[in-house]
């Protein structure tokens, strides 16, 4: 009998050809050697200090995300066809930014509800009108995808502000290769350490029009009691950037400083790591300690750039998420190669009706949600929990999106047992600058608990590596 | 009419604090209501950066002391030529679209009380033109809200406010946002200056009103507190989202002590000024 589930190692015709190599690696793995790789890998994370939860979940900013051995594997065919989707998408969550922020096209041309867009808690009132160096928004773009069939692929959501997680993506390359030497010796698998030097690439290739210099490129963390403060470390070390905290930088007259033991040294480019609000007390939360006074009147008058660039939260609501398919034709007159997960707003009367008659098979989740929580999994859960969950529904429908629950694919992963099948998805880094680069790879994340559709680490969620069979 | 403008803000620390940066919004925009002759922003001792025109059409700049400093004075002079446009604000340069002022904050976010108000203020108005909802709405607030000084302070809620049932201009202009949201109608905070002294004689002339949008007419101030629209009297300094937002000084010191604020504002028609 055939699974429900696209299976990316086994279809139907048996063992797929990017999983080839690794068929005799697992089964030739003796269980003793298997345990003893697994706890190296574990001491090797503890190591680097990668402890941190993905995604801003919360929990223990302590807990080591399980790291399964197996690595997830597409051929390069279908990473171009995946690449192409997830530029095209950048490009046009880009370009609605541009244009919300400038004259609202989309909107007047009546393709996307205005309120939806203006009365949006992300859209920042305070750079209207302005127009960020390049007219870029949101530099480094995630995409969270999942798969449901060889060619079938969904974006689940977007993530334009600050996406985490890339660390993973790096540290589970260089353990495997630490640890497997070989698997990368026989098989072309496409390197991804390239990532920091593009990331580097792509912030000063933002740098505001005044520099004239190589431009100065900074971190701005909001400091180590955040959870993905490991990330922002590794990141402004990978890139020879220094982190700093907001106290670290000062504004005079049009530009913002580094404090430096030899003296004051002017700043071209800053990577937040922070949200809007803490960004400038002068101009958002006043009573934010994290940010940089007066900040945002450099921006906005030249003097430095900020990525992402605040307001930038607007493209990747989950109730503009819609619409990126509508963006795509509107803005680059292309067809969308990736698509969206058909979606109910439950804020729309007859969308909220089917919502309400098919609960027990859709996933419902806040509006504003992320993490995994607040969120209905229909299928797999029992009656009272539904019950709950529809008196929620029914009290605020315009704070929540359902979705059909997808056949997401699997990836074999390790178990006691030997290996079994896990739900995977996906989140690759699109860097938007100058160009638009992808590195061949992303994060995978796996849902360790036997038919779990939850990849998220906080529950019972882990990471794979990603790799992307180089071309010939 | 030509006003003359003379804004003194004096911070006094009881102890030298590091450093001190703020970012004002002290300069009017050019719009048919109203034409700088000549304007000036001094700080003595501070660093200010270049003035920049943000999305609403106002002029922001950022002045800074690096140095340890006992106090601050930012003094504002000028003179501008005002029209009374009936409260229409024609020919101001900006680029938010109006809706995005649909949202509240903290200080806007209207409870029950308002609600009520807005209930009644509106019966059987439904239908009624959006100019004339705007209307009855600032008589409502004005007739909820008395005017009293001291009965609130710069960071009451239009919440509170409307509680206590008394307030100044901040506190109207917060309750009618407030209420004009309710109606779903885009509001916003506006700071600036009111030339109110018919005699001439010296008098607090720092002043706020509601701007309301009014699809075909375009932004109109409403000044609950003065029960009328603003005219050749009002100078127009910049708008928010409340009192905050909008606030002509937003400011930071850095290892904060004590501080005594003195702020001196005379508004007169050309040729008074010198009457203080």
């Amino acid at each position: 009998m055939a699974e429900p589930y696209f299976n990316e190692m086994y279809d139907a015709a048996g063992l797929r050809t990017p999983y080839q190599m690794l068929e005799g690696w697992h089964q030739n793995m003796p269980a003793e050697f298997r345990a003893l790789k697994q706890a190296e890998a574990e001491d090797l994370f503890r190591r680097y200090g990668i402890t941190f939860a993905v995604y801003g979940e919360g929990g223990d900013p302590d807990r080591l995300i399980p790291f399964d051995m197996f690595p997830r594997v597409f051929t390069s065919e279908e990473w171009r066809k995946l690449e192409r989707g997830i530029k095209q998408r950048a490009r046009a969550l880009n370009a609605f930014l541009s244009d919300v922020y400038d004259r609202g096209e989309i909107i007047r041309a009546g393709r996307i509800p205005a309120d939806l867009v203006y009365r949006n808690e992300a859209y920042e009132i305070a750079v209207a009108g302005f127009r960020p160096p390049l007219g870029v928004f949101s530099h480094i773009v995630g995409i969270d995808l999942v798969r449901t069939g060889a060619d079938q692929f969904y974006v689940l959501e977007d993530n334009c502000r600050t996406p985490s997680g890339v660390s993973y993506m790096l540290e589970n390359r260089e353990v495997m290769m630490r640890m497997f030497p070989h698997l990368f010796q026989e098989n072309r698998v496409a390197p991804v350490d390239g990532y920091a030097r593009l990331l580097k690439r792509t912030l000063a290739s933002v740098a505001p029009e005044k520099c004239d210099r190589d431009p100065k490129v900074v971190l701005l963390t909001p400091g180590h009691f955040n959870s993905a403060y490991y990330e922002h470390s590794f990141l402004a070390d990978l890139m020879g950037i220094e982190m700093v905290e907001g106290q670290d930088l000062f504004v005079e007259g049009d530009f913002c400083y580094m404090r430096t033991t030899e003296g004051p040294q002017k700043v071209d480019v800053i990577y937040r790591r922070i949200d809007d609000a803490f960004l400038d007390p002068l101009c958002f939360r006043p009573d934010s300690a994290l940010g940089v006074p007066g900040l945002m009147n450099v921006y906005r008058s030249g003097g430095v750039t900020i990525c992402s660039a605040p307001g930038a939260g607007v493209a990747d609501d989950k109730a503009i998420y819609t619409y990126v398919p509508e963006m795509v034709r509107f803005y680059l007159g292309e067809a969308p190669i990736l698509e969206n997960v058909p979606t109910w707003q439950c804020a729309k009367a007859d969308d909220l009706k089917y919502v309400q008659e098919h609960i027990a098979e859709l996933v419902i989740k806040e509006v504003h949600g992320s993490g995994g929580y607040g969120m209905l999994v229909g299928p797999k859960s029992d009656k009272a929990t539904i019950e709950a969950f529809a008196a929620k529904l029914a009290a605020n429908p315009s704070n929540y999106i359902a979705q059909p629950t997808l056949a997401l694919s699997t990836c074999p992963t390790f178990v006691n047992e030997g290996i079994a099948p896990r739900h995977v998805d996906l989140r690759p880094y699109c860097l938007v600058g100058r160009d638009i680069e992808l590195v061949p790879g992303g994060l995978t994340r796996v849902a360790l608990t036997e038919g779990s559709l939850v990849v998220n680490s906080s529950q019972g969620g882990g990471v794979k590596d990603t790799w992307v069979i180089a071309e010939e | 009419m030509i006003l003359t403008v003379l804004h003194k803000t004096r911070y006094e620390f009881a102890a030298p604090v590091g450093g001190i940066i703020q970012s004002l919004r002290l300069t009017p925009a050019k719009s048919e209501s109203q034409r700088v002759l000549d304007w000036s922003i001094d700080v003595p001792g501070a660093v200010l950066g270049t003035p920049l025109r943000d999305g609403a059409g106002d002029y922001v700049q950022t002045v800074s002391v690096r140095s340890p400093s006992a106090q601050i004075e930012v003094t504002v002079s000028g003179t501008v030529e005002t029209t009374d446009t009936a409260g229409i604000l024609r020919g101001h340069r900006e680029r938010v679209p109006p809706r995005a002022y649909l949202r509240n904050t903290v200080r806007t976010e209207p409870n029950r009380a308002i609600s009520d108000l807005v209930s009644e203020a509106m019966k059987a108005k439904d239908d009624a033109p959006a100019l004339e909802r705007a209307h009855l709405l600032a008589a409502a607030v004005a007739e909820a809200v008395a005017y009293k000084p001291g009965a609130t302070s710069a960071h009451t809620t239009a919440a509170e406010a409307m509680t206590e049932g008394a307030g100044v201009c901040q506190d109207h202009a917060q309750v009618l946002i407030a209420c004009a949201h309710l109606a779903g109608l885009p509001a916003r905070y506006v700071a600036g200056y009111l030339n109110a002294t018919e005699d001439g004689s010296p008098h607090e002339a720092s002043h706020a009103w509601a701007e309301i949008h009014i699809e075909g007419l375009g932004w109109i101030g409403f000044d609950a507190a003065n029960k009328c629209c603003p005219n050749e009297h009002y100078i127009r300094l910049g708008s928010g989202l409340d009192a905050q937002d909008a606030a002509p000084i937003r400011g930071l010191v850095l290892g904060g002590s004590e501080e005594e604020l003195d702020v001196s504002v005379l508004v007169a028609p050309l040729g008074q000024s010198q009457q203080q």
